[in-house]
């Protein structure tokens, strides 16, 4: 069975093409039996590689599959190659599972829409990409699937090309990840020069053979690839993408922005863990910068009157906490929480979709309200979802998952306490602006009335979400990655500790609840006299705009090189060019003035070289 | 005998700068009837009698005769004159004689490099040149008379009033 | 009779003056009238040189060199004016610029 997990990345290709060549002559239903259809097939093949995979184990826990030899040039020799073990499992788990119930909900989601089939031919692509990327055995591979689901990710976003600011989204993705993918590159080649291989298990083992730790090879390679994850991420410096991608069709947002491509940094970063655990600096500072990103997003957060904007800057927060994880090197602690988070994030988005979709496209949640009575199962998972983002204790998945990442912060040999206060300080931030959102938009009273109640295939997904929402922290999943992710290395606290950190994060997250009611729901007033003063209008202009990131960027980056193109239209380089066709045409007006036409001239031009030809035999 | 060849060599150079300055078209022919004639002169006195016979008899007895009989043809009045006057500037002789001074100046150059000796003074009547025309130059001669033909034809066709302007441009030749 | 002795260097310098003379005409002069009788003294001057350097070696060659210069002259004189009837019905002048359609 084990042998059939090529076909996993392979289906959703197939559907690709087939709907890229003839999706335009396919009608509704066909169009969407095949995007669905070849992403639910992929799903059953997971499954069954899983079960096997979990049943009878490969010897050293690890399947690796290779196809063929992809390039073969004097001693580079990448191939495509898949590489299986518990890490990867999981990921191809949560990403073909999610991947299909986002495809189910996005064939009711779109069905007005035009353009019906180029949406699932670009999302089996990304599926199709998404799969290589956690499955490739060597770098080079995995830059593929880096670039395929950057690229998908721009031809999602800008879905609805005809609007210039979707396209404008979507460049701004494209770009601002770019710059991480350069790094990235830059780092990759960096890794082959030094070490000669870019395959992975290779790639580890050389690099604790031959680089100390601390090494200047070692923190370049590590710095180079943070880069790229901190772009594909969205985490500081490079997280101004992702609020502005909303404007893609909210199953883009929730399969891509949410539980998937967002999370290929993190996955980055705990497959090349052995680099990092090389370069403690670096990898502080992949803590320092997930305690940064989460509560910077967590306060923008706080002020967004866009559903998915709030959703959006959640996100970017909560892989902040994936990040802490990863710094402090839980890095199981890190994947339990993308599955967890993978869950409810996608849970969330896809509820406030429905949401969105009963009331026409409605995005602002002050003009909603009053929805709990109107659209019931939306509500109810919607609730459930934002439990588990606030970290609701014990029956959420997401309280285990975010308890344990905060557990592994206080426990950390550098700054362990600063960053475990900057995960609480978010966790209770994220409390306040989750009920924020769940209780402006869905109680109070009703704005707008809920045109149509969402389908069976709205509600499945939702239906389903929510279960593993609520059963996800049980899988018992850090335990199941330890032959992959160690664990980490400094020790665990005395079960007393354990218990107290725990109640205070149970604390903390009751307390945002009960913030978000008092000032959302029972008394709105208080809120608005907060923003009214200057203070707080100020504050709350200043973390409407991400913390400012995108002016300092505008000024800093984006008008001098605008600036600069402009000076440049007539482009200097080529000026040089055209100094040759002018140089021609200069000979060409010369030579034609010669023609005149007149005998005379001619005449004078035959007795002019007659002299220079005489003078020349009579006198050299 | 030197003193005919440089009086007879400075009618020459006169009338035929003359000849090229004139503005009426039949004065300047005259003139170059002068210069021909005084050219003869010259050929007979250094011992070419036959071909200064020739250069009076064709070339300023026949072809100057043709330029006149065209000149008049052209009918070429006061109006022409007047033309040509405003046509011959001042101005306009000074590029072309730079030009002529530079190839006379290397043309002197390159004759004062040779040896100056005296030519033979007997003078080649028709006989000789009869016998070289039919032993050595005898195909020279057949291509000659092809030449004239071929002139005799042209200036025919060429010559007829309304003749080429008048036909279509789709004719064979 | 005895002939004239000079060195031939002189008849060839007379020669080429008459030939500068011409090649001035031809530049300077626009009527085209002028311009033929102004080739006509070229082609007298290099038969002139011809007969000067035949003269000179004593043969009879550059008097049939003279003679052929001759013939092609009248046939060139022949056609050369029976264009110049042509052009001057055509164009109504006898401004040799008039005629530069094959410029540029």
């Amino acid at each position: 069975m084990l042998e059939l997990l090529w076909l996993v990345p392979a289906l959703p290709l197939a559907g690709f093409l087939a709907l890229a060549l003839i999706g335009g002559r396919l009608r509704r239903g066909g169009a969407a039996l095949n995007g669905v259809g070849s992403i639910s097939a992929a799903t059953l093949l997971a499954f069954f590689v899983a079960g096997t995979f979990i049943t009878s184990p490969p010897r050293g826990r690890v399947f690796r599959q290779t196809l063929w030899t992809w390039i073969d040039v004097d001693g580079f020799t990448p191939a495509m190659g898949l590489h299986l073990d518990a890490l990867s499992l999981t990921m191809m788990l949560v990403v073909t599972f999610v991947g299909f119930l986002i495809h189910l909900y996005a064939w009711e989601f779109m069905e007005e829409e035009e353009g019906f089939s180029r949406f699932f031919a670009y999302t089996n692509l990304f599926v199709a990409a998404m799969l290589t990327l956690v499955l490739a055995d060597n770098l080079l591979l995995l830059y593929l699937g880096w670039e395929g689901v950057g690229l998908c990710s721009y031809l999602l976003i800008g879905f609805w090309y005809k609007d210039a600011a979707n396209g404008a989204a979507a460049r701004k993705a494209f770009i601002v990840t770019r710059v991480g993918d350069t790094a990235m590159a830059i780092g990759l080649f960096l890794l082959f020069t030094q070490l000669g291989t870019l395959d992975i298990r290779e790639l580890m083992q050389r690099a604790t053979q031959q680089w100390p730790v601390g090494s200047t090879a070692a923190v370049a390679a590590a710095w180079l690839l943070l880069g790229g994850a901190v772009g594909k991420s969205a985490q500081l410096p490079l997280q101004t993408w992702l609020p502005d991608a909303m404007a893609g069709p909210t199953p883009v947002s929730a399969l891509i922005h949410a539980a998937t491509m967002v999370t290929a940094g993190v996955y980055l970063i705990a497959r090349t863990h052995v680099l990092f655990e090389l370069a403690p600096g670096v990898q502080l500072a992949v803590a320092v910068i997930g305690t940064a990103t989460l509560l910077i997003a967590g306060c923008s957060a706080l002020t967004q009157w866009d559903i998915k904007r709030v959703l959006a800057y959640s996100t970017i927060s909560q892989i902040g906490y994936m990040f802490l994880a990863l710094g402090v090197g839980a890095w199981s602690a890190a994947i339990f929480h993308f599955m967890t988070h993978a869950f409810f994030k996608a849970l969330l988005f896809l509820g406030a979709g429905a949401v969105i979709l009963a009331l026409h496209h409605e995005h602002n949640m002050f003009k909603m309200g009053g929805l709990w009575k109107q659209l019931p199962v939306t509500f109810w998972t919607f609730l459930i979802g934002s439990a588990a983002l606030a970290a609701l204790p014990l029956i959420t998945s997401g309280f285990y998952s975010k308890e344990l990442i905060l557990l592994r912060a206080w426990n950390a040999p550098n700054g362990g306490a600063w960053l475990w206060a900057g995960g609480l300080l978010g966790a209770l931030i994220t409390s306040i602006y989750t009920f924020r959102m769940v209780f402006i938009t869905f109680f109070g009273e009703a704005k707008q009335q809920a045109a149509k109640r969402p389908g069976a295939r709205i509600h499945v997904p939702l239906v389903v979400l929510a279960l593993l929402t609520i059963a996800g922290g049980f899988f018992g999943l850090p335990e199941f990655l330890h032959p992959a992710l160690p664990p980490q290395p400094h020790g665990n606290e005395s079960a007393a500790r354990e218990l107290a950190l725990e109640s205070v994060a149970a604390i903390i997250s009751v307390l945002g609840i009960f913030i978000a009611y008092v000032l959302f729901l029972r008394n709105r007033g208080i809120a608005d006299k907060l923003t009214a003063t200057g203070a707080g209008s100020a504050l709350q202009r200043y973390w409407f705009s991400g913390w400012g990131f995108d002016w300092l960027y505008d000024r800093l980056l984006v008008r001098p090189y605008v600036g600069a193109a402009r000076a440049n239209k007539s482009d200097i380089v080529e000026q040089i060019y055209r100094i040759i066709t002018d140089a021609a045409r200069a000979c060409y007006a010369a030579l034609s003035a010669t023609q005149t036409g007149q005998l005379r001239w001619y005449a004078k031009a035959i007795a002019a070289g007659a002299a220079v030809v005489v003078a020349i035999m009579v006198f050299l | 005998m030197n003193v005919v060849f440089y009086v007879s060599a400075a009618i020459a150079v006169l009338s035929t700068a003359l000849a090229i300055s004139r503005v009426n078209a039949v004065h300047a022919l005259l003139y170059l009837i002068v210069s021909l004639l005084s050219v003869a002169l010259i050929f007979f006195v250094i011992g070419a009698p036959f071909i200064a016979a020739l250069e009076v008899i064709i070339y300023a007895g026949a072809i100057m005769v043709v330029f006149i009989f065209v000149v008049m043809m052209l009918n070429l009045g006061e109006q022409a004159a007047e033309q040509e006057r405003l046509w011959l500037s001042p101005g306009i002789w000074f590029g072309p004689s730079i030009l002529a001074l530079i190839l006379i100046g290397e043309l002197i150059y390159i004759l004062g490099l040779g040896g100056f000796e005296i030519s033979a003074s007997e003078s080649i009547g028709p006989k000789q040149i009869g016998i070289a025309l039919f032993g050595p130059y005898v195909l020279a001669v057949e291509l000659a008379s092809i030449l004239l033909l071929a002139g005799l034809i042209g200036a025919y066709r060429l010559g007829r009033r309304g003749s080429v302007a008048a036909e279509p441009g789709g004719e064979g030749t | 009779m005895t002939g004239a002795s000079l060195p031939m260097e002189y008849g060839l310098a007379l020669a080429g003056i008459l030939f500068a003379l011409g090649l001035v005409g031809v530049l300077v002069r626009r009527n085209i009238v002028f311009i033929l009788l102004s080739i006509e003294i070229m082609l007298n001057a290099a038969g002139l040189a011809f007969v000067v350097a035949g003269s000179h070696w004593g043969q009879p060659d550059g008097q049939v060199m003279f003679m052929l210069i001759l013939t092609m002259a009248a046939a060139e004189v022949a056609v050369g004016l029976a264009l110049v009837l042509q052009l001057a019905q055509r164009f109504n002048t006898l401004d040799m610029d008039a005629a530069s359609k094959m410029r540029g």
